[in-house]
């Protein structure tokens, strides 16, 4: 299965999902601690995937949304930002209500 | 090493119209981008633009952007 497809399998499969280095135990880098500390913040049930343990999904990621860094949000199958727009988004309470809406959960 | 200096030319080189107040250690910069191109994008669409501006840089010299845009509408309301 080629990356891309791989990518748009996991963005579609889970509402929330997180691209990152590292886990939610074990974030190797501060941005995706940060991205893991906003969605726990929000009690949101939510899927990640480390792309330093997947060469392919580390380059593809980027080139899936045209965006060059992880972490990487998506929800619904849409590209939300990096950590700088999520935590925006949570300050101002954008990202609490997109988590809110949709879907009827 | 990069220093902010030369983050806020290439972003300010590449963007036009864009005024860029940077800090940094060499390894995280954070940047305020002011910039009226960026009037009417989504957030997405002005990050992209500043990705857009760095191209390469991005991948290789530089590691940790921390990054937040505004129009110059935006700033002097603040």
């Amino acid at each position: 299965m080629d990356t891309n497809q791989r990518i748009k399998d996991k963005v579609e499969a889970n509402r929330v999902m997180l691209f990152m280095k590292g886990n939610r135990d074990f974030p190797q880098c501060g941005f995706s601690g940060r991205a893991i500390q906003i969605l726990q913040a929000l009690g949101t049930e939510f899927e990640t995937a480390d792309v330093l343990t997947d060469d392919e999904i580390r380059q593809g990621v980027k080139d899936y949304s045209n965006w060059p860094t992880v972490p990487q949000l998506y929800i619904d199958g849409e590209f939300v930002g990096g950590s700088d727009i999520m935590m925006e988004m949570y300050q101002n309470g954008e990202l609490k209500t997109k988590l809110d809406t949709k879907t009827g959960s | 090493m990069v220093t902010p200096e030369d983050i806020k030319g290439w972003i300010e080189e590449n963007l036009e119209g864009s005024r860029v107040e940077i800090t940094g250690d060499g390894h995280h910069f954070e940047a305020e981008i002011i910039c009226d191109g960026f009037e009417g994008k989504n957030r997405i669409q002005q990050h992209q633009m500043v990705y857009g501006a760095l191209g390469d840089r991005m991948k290789a010299q530089i590691h940790a952007l921390s990054m937040r845009t505004l129009t110059s509408k935006e700033k002097n309301a603040q």
